[in-house]
């Protein structure tokens, strides 16, 4: 049932808790909702900055994965300049 | 905000025929995981899509399974909120997302299942999971066997 689409009309990963890696280095997670001429809309998101923390990308992911994403935004927008490659949280993986 | 009672009844009673008490004050979840002892299951139940398409027929076929845990709760997120507050409260490591899955084992967390790990899966794999976390963490002094 992979690609299951719980919400129809809707693209497949809306509802996916997803990583979103950023042009500025960031990584931001969350529930996607959709992709717009604005940008990437994200829901409950955790945001990982290296500028910011000294815990790297890949054990940050895994910490998600254990205990859950820690809500630091309930909504963000990404524009279109920032968004980058798109992953569900459980199939992320450092490039 | 919670939801109506007619709508969430039915997302209710999909649990409890699995033989699954649903814990609906602070005094219920105290009663019923206050004494840590022993493996139990808590679902923390959700009206939302992944819910009803693969957590709770999830449960189900877990549920069938002969090695099982011998306590077998739920909780409904967003609206019996008290008691959800403080059926977390006893997995508090572990961020709250719903519909959710913790397996506890004298008060221990020993296996859980956030929404992003069940979020576009099928309730066939979700299941085979929660199976392997039973024959993991459930005794056979302890597990519920039929």
């Amino acid at each position: 049932m992979s690609g299951h689409v719980f919400h129809p009309g809707h693209e497949e990963l809306h509802g996916v808790t997803v990583v979103v890696e950023g042009a500025s280095g960031r990584l931001w997670v969350g529930r996607y909702h959709e992709t717009n001429e604005r940008g990437v809309v994200l829901h409950d998101v955790a945001i990982h900055d290296p500028a910011i923390t000294t815990v790297g990308r890949e054990p940050w992911i895994e910490r998600l994965r254990k205990f859950g994403v820690k809500v630091e935004e309930p909504f963000v927008l990404l524009p279109s300049k920032e968004a980058g490659p798109i992953t569900r949280l459980t199939d992320w993986q450092p490039s | 905000m919670t939801y109506n009672e007619m709508m969430v009844k039915p997302m209710r009673e999909e649990v409890t025929r699995l033989g699954v008490q649903e814990l609906r004050s602070v005094a219920e979840v105290d009663g019923a995981l206050g004494p840590g002892e022993g493996t139990a299951l808590v679902f923390v139940n959700s009206v939302c899509g992944c819910a009803a398409g693969a957590a709770r027929p999830a449960l189900s076929l877990a549920l069938r399974h002969p090695v099982k845990p011998p306590q077998l709760f739920t909780v409904f997120a967003g609206q019996d909120l008290e008691a959800t507050a403080r059926a977390r409260s006893y997995f508090a490591e572990y961020q709250p997302s719903s519909p959710s899955i913790a397996l506890l084992r004298d008060g221990e967390v020993v296996h859980f299942v956030h929404r992003h790990m069940i979020e576009g899966r099928g309730p066939e794999a979700i299941a085979a999971d929660l199976i392997a976390a039973f024959e993991r963490h459930c005794s056979k002094e302890t597990a519920r066997r039929e």
